[in-house]
């Protein structure tokens, strides 16, 4: 029997102790002694959260595909079991051999988002590894950072060994077979980190130096070991159908966030927002085949026995075989007791109709993310979503018996005045009209509009990423007199309007454009007892603002200044395949008030067609992309 | 048809919690490809009920649950299909389909048979027992506590709290597995030998161990951990719940004739 890393004292004290215990449906099982590279893979966030993510799950199935490699699992122990691990020093351990992590070789975080960034040192803390990476020794793994947020690895640069920069279908053999070769012949950490900065795409910081201009602008990044790229190239994987999806994915014994399998139809996104970072780095776009997809539908069903099914994707409806798809699924799952979880939809007739199929009107609602109040700031920030598509596609579902509509806005978006914030009231009040104009005895009861804003952070990658943001207290000021604005509209009663934290964005706008200095705020802020950021409950505004304080570094220099256009940026240096050229142009169009097309409609030149493959390729040949790359 | 299911729940699969349990059954039919039933309307679940649910921290060699299923292959298929696709820590140990309603009579939940269950609490290893260190010395000191004409506790309910006599509540009391069999075997209905799987209960070195039969069910029901707590009381010390690992062994419907013992498995056969 496994045998536990964990006392059942521990366990039974702790909250939810599944959290720690591993052997799932679809866990790996493999002798550690007879493998020779041991990889632990790290989502830093609660086990739920971690467990729900599907780039791990592709990860782990990749790596355990390999017969010389153990790839095993660790999230963020909850603040419960952090506490008793310090106690009674414990090391923190992989799930699957309940191991001490600092024993394996490799340590892969996944940086989903910024407000992790305390936890990642959480990890490399508890597992008895030191938190920079200058600190560790030839004995200590080698950590890797991936994901999203590492296309601006800068404030976390100091923590990690390497980043590995795009999708991970592509470069990982290698890594590791280098790693076995270089383990092997006894080399050190340093010979193979220098190895492994002459792949592409991947980044060693410790190989680079910053400097600064006195007003604290990057001077200068320059390599200081020639084994080191001075552009890091993103990697790409461009066969989507032959590529690993995982089959057998892990089945958590308690409720994860995504209870549910997960079906990813396409990658990146033809639309081109201005404020989003996944559609500008996820270029190009690239659809799996219908076929493949039934098929993994199929087998995952099948390997998990989960009662759910969901599609995942940026942007569900533009995936040219959608309809097929989905009513692949409900005539072929629905009858078993499968429930089709639909991603938002542009309502038109199919969406009505798939969503008559397989939701309960009365208690599912409507999604609309027309992001900004007027037309004129979505025009601004390219999100192609007119009033009249708005209040057309809600008028269609209230006759069919919808009577639940949530919106979704952001506050702060660049240009915006207090015209295009009374438009978000405006909008919601227009859909309430809607609704009341339909006659009485053939509505259903009252409609309920929910009204959600966040605040807009600019990202790298964006061509908003030289935009001022606000401040915490200007986003306040936003929601009250837009709250104000809901509540002089005559159908007020069925609006709720809802925001977020206005802190919590204020530092992940420091975190995403953030430079190396950010590290220090990240590692005083995290000693000072920050972690789970991202909680609500857990955030704490005031240790953030002292370790800034401490740091001698300002919000105000990260995110309320308007960048120069040839102010150079942290992560100039990596190569998305989309070019700052463009991403400049389109900031001035957006100025301008100017909309871009998609890619389906029009080839822009953004730069990605350098990767030769997706939507870049397929125009004109329509039929031949339909029947599946 | 409704199908009785028995299965056992050990190692590390103590920690998984009731509900959560349901829920991995539910996968695991889906995978084993059982033709469940499901309850109508938006979100169809499937038929399931239990007997007893076992409390965080406690394995069992048997639980119990009734399903439903539209059809089913013969019961040694079913078996061999199920726990192909079970995790370590649940094996499923008899599938038994209940006989069809004759006259307008239901086949009675497992849970609404229920009467009493057995149990074995056993000291874990590198753990004490306040000063008791040998398997002899912890039964006569227990012998002497069961000994008292009556074993008074509290009695806590969400609401209320009331001094109960557990004694009467308390049916077998053995300290060794030979002990236990012969003390139980005269109160069973069936015989013991023939259907009895191998026990999946950690075994632990000391020997302080105690096997005890108590009332379980909804008109009468006590958990051993009270037991263990009366009896550390009266010694004059607080019980460590997690020194005890507690195990259950069986469980039994009682027949309304006498007081004789059917185990849940061979009930309605």
């Amino acid at each position: 029997m496994r045998k536990l890393a964990l006392s059942d004292e521990i366990l039974l004290t702790v909250e939810k102790p599944a959290r720690y215990i591993g052997g799932e449906v679809n866990m790996q099982v493999k002798d550690p002694k007879k493998v020779d590279i041991r990889f632990c893979m790290c989502f830093p966030d609660v086990y739920e959260i971690g467990m729900s993510h599907l780039g791990i799950q592709i990860l782990y199935d990749i790596f355990n595909r390999r017969e010389d490699t153990y790839c095993e699992r660790v999230y963020s122990p909850w603040v419960d079991m952090d506490k008793l691990m310090r106690e009674k020093n414990i090391p923190l351990f992989a799930l699957e051999s309940q191991d001490p992590v600092r024993d394996f070789d490799f340590l892969g975080i996944t940086l989903q988002y910024e407000m992790c960034y305390t936890n990642i040192l959480q990890i490399l803390e508890l597992a008895q590894i030191p938190i920079y990476a200058k600190d560790r020794t030839d004995k200590d793994p080698i950590v890797i950072g991936g994901g999203p947020c590492s296309y601006n690895p800068e404030p976390i640069a100091d923590f990690f060994d390497f980043f590995y920069i795009g999708e991970g279908e592509t470069a990982y053999n290698e890594i590791l077979d280098i790693y076995k070769e270089y383990k092997k012949a006894g080399k050190s950490r340093r010979e193979y980190l220098e190895r492994v900065a002459r792949i592409e795409g991947m980044y060693v910081p410790a190989f680079y130096d910053v400097s600064y201009n006195e007003d604290g602008t990057i001077k200068s990044f320059t390599r200081n070991n020639e084994a080191a790229s001075l552009r890091i190239k993103k990697q790409v994987e461009m066969n989507l159908s032959e590529t690993f999806y995982p089959t057998r994915p892990l089945v958590p014994f308690i409720k994860a966030t995504q209870d549910r399998v997960v079906l990813e139809i396409q990658w990146g996104c033809i639309r081109g927002c201005r404020f989003c970072q996944a559609g500008m780095i996820y270029r190009p776009t690239r659809e799996r085949s219908l076929e493949y997809l039934k098929k993994c539908a199929y087998e995952m069903l099948k390997s998990t026995g989960y009662e759910e099914i969901s599609l995942s994707s940026l942007s569900s409806s533009d995936y040219s075989q959608l309809q097929e798809l989905v009513y692949f699924l409900i005539d072929e799952f629905g009858s078993k007791g499968v429930n089709i979880s639909l991603p938002s939809l542009r309502i038109d007739a199919f969406a009505l109709d798939v969503m008559s199929k397989v939701q309960d009107i009365r208690k599912s609602s409507l999604t609309f993310a027309p992001e900004a109040g007027s037309q004129r700031l979505r025009d601004v920030i390219n999100k192609n979503l007119t009033e009249e598509t708005i209040l057309d596609g809600a008028m269609k579902a209230f006759k069919s018996g919808w009577n639940q509509v949530k919106l979704y806005f952001m506050l702060g978006l660049p240009t915006e005045t207090k015209e295009d914030i009374e438009g978000i009231a405006v909008l919601s009040e227009k859909i309430a009209r809607e609704y009341y104009s339909i006659p009485k005895e053939e509505r259903n009861g009252k409609v309920s509009i929910t009204c959600s804003t966040s605040f807009f952070v600019p990202k790298p990658f964006t061509p908003f990423q030289w935009s001022r943001m606000d401040r915490a207290e200007e986003f306040i000021e936003k929601a009250y007199f837009l709250k104000d604005k809901i509540n002089e509209q005559l159908n007020r009663k069925s609006i709720k309007y809802r925001w977020h934290d206005p802190h919590v964005t204020e530092l992940e706008g420091v975190l995403a454009r953030g430079d190396r200095r950010v590290s220090q705020v990240i590692y005083k802020a995290y000693k000072a007892g920050c972690l789970f950021d991202a909680w609500s409950e857990m955030f704490n505004y005031e240790k953030w603002m002292q370790a800034f304080e401490e740091s001698g570094l300002s919000i105000e220099f990260y995110n309320c200044r308007e960048r120069g256009e040839d102010e150079l940026l942290p992560w100039d240096f990596i190569d998305v395949g989309v070019k700052k050229e463009f991403l400049l142009r389109e900031y001035k169009r957006a100025k301008a008030g100017l909309t871009t097309p998609n890619c389906r409609q029009t080839c822009f030149n953004c730069g990605a067609k350098m990767f030769g493959g997706g939507v870049c390729v397929e125009d004109n040949t329509a039929n031949e992309a339909g029947a599946g790359r | 048809m409704r199908v009785r299911i028995k299965f056992q729940k050990y190692g590390a699969m103590k920690f998984i919690g009731h509900l959560d349990v349901m829920r991995y059954f539910q996968k695991a039919f889906r995978r084993a490809g059982f033709d469940n039933e499901y309850s109508k309307g938006f979100n169809p679940h499937q038929i399931m009920s239990f007997a007893a649910p076992l409390g965080v921290g406690l394995t069992s060699d048997a639980e119990y649950m009734d399903i439903s299923l539209l059809s089913s292959d013969e019961p040694e298929t079913m078996l061999e299909r199920i726990n192909a696709v079970l995790t370590e820590g649940f094996r499923v140990v008899d599938f038994h389909i209940l006989p069809e309603a004759n006259s307008n009579v239901r086949a009675a939940s497992a849970m609404s048979l229920l009467a009493s269950a057995d149990y074995l609490v056993s000291l874990k290893d590198g753990y004490s027992a306040e000063g008791i260190s040998s398997g002899q010395e912890f039964k006569e000191a227990f012998l002497a506590f069961y000994g008292s004409e009556e074993i008074i506790i509290d009695k806590k309910t969400k609401t209320t709290q009331k001094e109960v006599n557990i004694k009467p509540m308390i049916s077998l009391l053995a300290f060794d597995e030979e002990e236990y069999i012969s003390r139980l075997k005269p109160l069973l209905e069936v015989d013991l030998e023939e259907n009895r799987n191998e026990s999946c209960a950690d075994i632990y070195n000391n020997g302080i161990k105690l096997y005890m039969q108590l009332d379980t069910g909804s008109s009468s029901n006590l958990k051993p951990e009270l037991v263990m707590e009366a009896f550390f009381n009266r010694q004059g010390y607080e019980f460590n719940k997690f020194a005890w690992q507690v195990h259950r062994l069986e469980m039994y419907a009682r027949d309304d004739k006498g007081r004789k013992l059917t185990p849940l498995y061979a009930m309605e056969r």
